[in-house]
């Protein structure tokens, strides 16, 4: 082996050329090991280092090239040149790993993706399933099949907010007119307005599933208030993105995120008198007697108000958003729109993870 | 009607509600909230169709809540909110705000 030429090589120049001689060596293994097939791998050679171990493997003479002591004094230049090939190959063997990780990390959020169709492909099948027993289980095909074209319908809403969200992230790090990014933002409002126009009107068919959060996932559905998100949730994870704030904004921001508060503990406090006086409807009267129509009847006619409540949690959510646009520069909005958005795909995220966690066997 | 109006302008402030309406009450929250505290419960009284009719001819697409200020109808649950969110319900309601001495 060629090893030994370190002995020659000066203790100041030594650091230098270790590396290279390393990897000169251990190319030269890989080579032997492969029966003579050169196999690429992440191994950095200088190019011209490989052609000089070729001829010296098959002469088995000295190698005159890897005679560092001599080599630097009478070629400089080539040392340079090897030094610089060097760095190269390694800048491109970085830049290679960047890319593999990328694919990595892309091919990991397709999976998550997936699992989350799955999940909720398993749901519309238990959906569809009651359907069958539509007696047994006393829901009727029109609450079937409008909470299944709910269900629907949301798949392709979080499909698009998936690709708007993309399309922040890439366009905000890079350069991007005002006007561009205001139509961004106006889509990205919209995409939301429209989300609570669809809870709206299956709320209207089936106010518990809306309120149960089953067309969400385990993580979204942890943090749900009223069925979606808290107002003030959201004024909290968006706030460290809209640095710097002017000062005028600082005190709207303030003013909003207690206003916001107050409306969401008012409309808590209706929830919360809603569910006692539901609870006592159902339990009014003589327990244990079997015979419990008027109860029904009553709690019936309670639950239509249960609409309402979710209808106002959305209108609370709806003038949260409407108001931060009104505050925040295109810019921040923009931005605060993206760290929502992402917020909620790593809920989604966490949701897949846990899942698979709790599927692997012990 | 009449006298609902009448009694806006007198008390400042008028919640219209039922005492079964769960809506009304965290309205009725969100203002004694915000230091005021009014409130009429329409169930209870003997004109309660005859409000509710003319609170539909207003405008109003569920009778209550109505919230009035000042003798003008500002609407139901969802403007009220909104209004707060804005930051124009706290100066609309200043006048009329209990002083907690």
């Amino acid at each position: 082996m060629n090893t030994t030429s370190t002995h020659f090589v000066p203790p100041r120049r030594f650091e230098i050329y270790e590396t290279t001689l390393n990897q000169v060596s251990m190319w030269e293994e890989n080579f032997k090991n492969n029966g003579g097939i050169y196999i690429p791998n992440s191994i950095i050679i200088p190019t011209d280092a490989k052609q000089d171990s070729l001829s010296d493997d098959t002469s088995h003479g000295t190698p005159h090239k890897f005679d560092q002591e001599a080599s630097t004094s009478r070629h400089p230049d080539k040392t340079q040149r090897r030094l610089a090939q060097n760095r190269e190959a390694a800048r491109k063997s970085r830049l290679r790993k960047k890319a593999y990780v990328q694919q990595l990390e892309t091919s990991r959020l397709k999976l998550i993706h997936l699992e989350q169709e799955l999940d909720r492909a398993r749901q519309q099948g238990f959906y569809e399933g009651n359907r069958v027993d539509t007696n047994a289980l006393g829901f009727s095909d029109k609450m079937s099949s409008g909470i299944v074209a709910f269900e629907m319908e949301y798949g392709h809403w979080v499909e698009e907010q998936n690709r708007q969200i993309s399309e922040l992230r890439t366009v905000l790090q890079g350069q991007v007119s005002d006007v561009e990014l205001r139509l961004l933002v106006d889509n990205a409002m919209k995409h939301y307005f429209q989300l609570f126009r669809m809870k709206s009107a299956a709320a209207k068919i089936d106010v518990f599933y809306i309120m149960s959060g089953m067309w969400k996932t385990s993580a979204e559905r942890f943090f749900m208030w009223i069925g979606g998100f808290r107002p003030s949730e959201l004024l909290k994870v968006l706030l460290p993105h809209f640095d710097p704030l002017m000062d005028q904004q600082v005190l709207d921001v303030c003013n909003l995120r207690q206003s916001c508060q107050q409306a969401e503990d008012a409309v808590s406090q209706g929830m919360e008198k809603l569910q006692h006086t539901l609870a006592d409807s159902v339990a009014a009267g003589n327990l244990g007697e079997g015979s419990y129509i008027p109860q029904i009847t009553c709690a019936m006619e309670r639950l239509e108000a249960l609409v309402s409540f979710v209808d106002q949690a959305d209108h609370l959510r709806h003038e949260t958003l409407q108001q931060m646009h009104r505050i925040l520069t295109t810019r921040q909005a923009a931005r605060g729109l993206l760290a929502l958005g992402e917020y909620f795909q790593r809920l989604r995220a966490l949701s897949s993870s846990w899942a698979t966690r709790q599927r692997e066997p012990t | 009607m009449d006298k609902v109006v009448r009694m806006s302008s007198e008390k400042g402030v008028v919640i219209v509600s039922k005492s079964s309406c769960c809506l009304s009450y965290a309205v009725q929250v969100l203002f004694q909230d915000l230091g005021v505290h009014p409130v009429h419960e329409i169930d209870k009284d003997p004109d309660c169709r005859e409000i509710e009719k003319a609170l539909m001819r207003l405008g109003c697409s569920t009778p209550v809540p109505a919230i009035f200020v000042g003798g003008k109808l500002v609407g139901s649950t969802n403007e009220v909110m909104s209004m707060h969110l804005s930051g124009s319900l706290v100066p609309l309601v200043k006048p009329f705000q209990a002083n907690l001495c």
